[in-house]
């Protein structure tokens, strides 16, 4: 990988993490409402996959959404102002948190409801296979969401029909509070089998894997091979949400996950191979800080939606 | 002009709309070689081929969304649930996906989506094949509902549907597929949320809607013969809602019943009720009437069955309360 690239990957896991921990401070603040889905630690996934995206891929993910937004590069300021309600806001404030989407990327957005994206992720390669262009959609979903009906519904079409989709499960082994082995009768990965893929099982703290393996998959589809499916093992350093006691796992097993974190591991990595020194990361580290300040400040200092956009925009045609 | 059935127009409003543009596809369990649970598709799959007359698994919450996602990202698709009571396993991607997108991320998209699906009672068909459950999903604005009471409106609305940019769930009631009606040759479409009178009358005012309408017609025959000169507005879009019509026929009869096949509670006829009394409270002479399907399940037994549904004879009892 070139040094350029190690860097540019640095900046966007760094500046998703900002952005998450300047996001929780804006919650207890009271200044962003709802739930908020932080995406801590698992950040080297949407970078990673999304660096290995075509132009014109597209992406569609779940409510944990903000680290996808920021990797498919939209406008962090309005990403900020989303989340605070804002007109600025790439949903105009409509979305919130869970609903971020930048349709000039070919990001469709975050679902709230688990699994509810991946029949629309289908429709959407169908829509490709139609056109019969080479695009492909990459569809990410959690753990928990191997469970739920739409997950078997659209493997299985996407099979039938031979859809351009990879299927990205981001396993950062609980959904909610439930870990995977209570909630999976089989492992995850024997799943992608029963819908004619062969799947593979990632380590998803690393970037340089997640980006290699993304683009292997995406390769097999456009040389026809049919829809494609990874698993990529990561963790939530924060809670589900914000506010969640986090009962159901220990100190221990958050520090062990710790010393896998994926910016460390790119860290390391860069450091190995002498791609930057530790004053050019940190030189990094403070271009993010500005970067996010000026997002907090846009966001802060934007209008609220006017009172008639609630009665705006229901149907396209009025 | 010919006289065809209501099949037969939806059929061709199909056809015509799939030979106007490309993007235009189907999808659906049965939809291609059997030719359609209802035969509204017989002999696309010869005509169009595999792609644009596509079979799927018997998974309606896929069925729902992949024709959502295909209608976000460029296509037409005309996605058929066999009947309407399946539809209610796609009810999250209808609602919560394609009547959402366009309003939750602000604008930056739309999936125009068309839903078909038959339905209604009267077939014995038993409890769970049987439902009128079209309240349901004109509960939530972001969806068009439809329902055609005639072949006319049935080939007209469903070019609308198809041309809309709005996700449209078109209801057909299956009762009416044999239903005769003159339709013209050549193109028109029939717009959403603009309901019509279907006939005139000074006595009273029957609102209905799909086979409901064609029972109020009936109705309306049999109490012309008695003397009873009854209106009768067909809504034809559920939501939007055009209450226009029916308003101004209210307005001069003074009396009203609403006829519609779903349940009585919570149904379109508590909400047209609400609509009058709120828009014409000046001009209420007499109880406004609801006819509509009891409130139980449907049994399979014919006697039982047609007890609990709507029929001409209730309607007329209804007017003779009030008129
Ligand atoms: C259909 C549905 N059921 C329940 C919920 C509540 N819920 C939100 S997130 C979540 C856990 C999902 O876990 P997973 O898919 O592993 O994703 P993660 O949160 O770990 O990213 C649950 C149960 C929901 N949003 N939708
Ligand atoms: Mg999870």
């Amino acid at each position: 990988m070139d040094k350029e690239t190690l860097l540019d990957w640095y900046r966007q896991m760094v500046l998703i993490r900002r952005f998450e921990q300047r996001s929780a401070e804006l919650y207890q603040q009271g200044k962003i409402g709802g739930f908020l889905h932080l995406y801590i630690g698992q950040e080297a996934i949407a970078v990673g996959s999304i660096a290995a995206k075509a132009e014109g891929d597209h992406v569609i993910t779940a409510y944990r959404d903000h680290g996808h937004a920021i990797a498919v590069g939209a406008d962090l300021n309005a990403v900020m102002a989303e989340l605070l309600g804002k007109q600025t806001g790439v949903s105009m404030g409509k979305g919130g948190s869970m609903h971020l989407a930048d349709v000039s990327r070919r990001y469709w957005g975050g679902y709230a409801v688990v699994g509810g994206h991946l029949p629309l992720a289908t429709g959407i390669a169908l829509a490709e296979q139609y056109r019969e262009t080479e695009n492909a959609v990459l569809c990410y979903m959690g753990d928990g969401a191997t469970n739920i009906g739409y997950f078997h519904e659209s493997l299985n079409l996407a099979g039938v029909w031979q859809l351009p989709v990879l299927w990205i499960i981001e396993n950062n082994n609980y959904g909610m509070g439930t870990s995977v082995d209570r909630a999976s009768a089989a492992p995850i990965l024997d799943k992608a089998k029963a819908y004619g893929m062969n799947g593979e099982q990632i380590d998803g703290m690393n970037v340089m894997e997640v980006y290699e393996t993304t683009q292997d998959c995406l390769q097999k589809i456009r040389d026809g091979e049919g829809p494609q499916f990874v698993e990529m093992i990561t963790y939530r350093y924060e809670g589900h949400s914000m506010g969640d006691p986090l009962r159901y796992r220990t100190k221990e097993e958050v520090e062990k996950w710790r010393e896998d974190d994926p910016i460390g591991v790119l860290e390391r990595h860069i450091l190995d191979e002498k791609a930057a020194d530790q004053e050019a990361l940190e030189a990094i580290d403070g271009e993010v800080e500005e970067r996010i300040e000026a997002a907090v400040q846009f966001a802060e200092e934007s209008p609220l939606p006017e009172p008639e956009a609630l009665y705006s925009g229901i149907y396209v045609e009025a | 002009m010919a006289r065809i059935t209501l099949r037969q127009a939806i059929s061709d409003a199909l056809r015509e709309e799939m030979q106007r543009d490309e993007n235009v596809f189907i999808m659906g369990e049965e939809v291609g070689v059997w030719g359609g649970t209802y035969a509204v598709t017989r002999g696309f799959h010869d005509e169009f081929g595999d792609k644009r007359v596509r079979d799927t698994p018997i998974s309606e919450m896929v069925i729902g969304g992949a024709a959502a996602g295909a209608a976000m990202n460029g296509l037409r698709p005309v996605a058929e649930f066999m009947t309407i009571n399946f539809a209610m396993l796609a009810l999250d991607q209808i609602v919560n996906h394609a009547a959402k997108v366009h309003y939750m991320f602000g604008g930056q998209m739309k999936a125009p989506v068309v839903y078909r699906a038959p339905g209604g009672g009267g077939r014995q068909l038993g409890a769970t094949h049987s439902h009128t459950p079209d309240v349901i999903f004109a509960h939530f604005p972001g969806l068009t509902v439809v329902s055609p009471g005639t072949p006319y409106d049935a080939k007209g609305l469903l070019k609308s549907a198809i041309r809309s940019d709005d996700p449209v769930l078109f209801i057909e009631h299956a009762t009416l597929y044999q239903l005769r009606g003159e339709v013209p040759e050549e193109d028109y479409t029939v717009p959403i949320g603009v309901s019509e009178v279907k006939r005139e009358g000074s006595d009273v005012t029957i609102i209905s809607y799909a086979q409901g309408l064609q029972v109020s017609l009936e109705a309306a025959e049999q109490l012309a013969k008695e003397g009873v000169e009854a209106e009768v507005v067909d809504l034809r879009s559920l939501r939007p809602l055009d209450m226009g019509p029916a308003l101004e026929s209210f307005k001069k009869t003074f009396r009203a019943v609403v006829v519609e096949e779903g349940h009585r509670g919570y149904g379109i006829g508590a909400e047209i009720v609400a609509r009058l009394q709120e828009e014409a409270f000046d001009y209420i002479d007499a109880p406004i009437k609801r006819v509509a399907q009891d409130e139980t399940p449907l049994p399979y037994s014919q006697e039982l069955e047609q007890m609990a549904l709507i029929n001409p004879d209730k309607v007329i009892a209804a007017v003779k309360e009030i008129v």
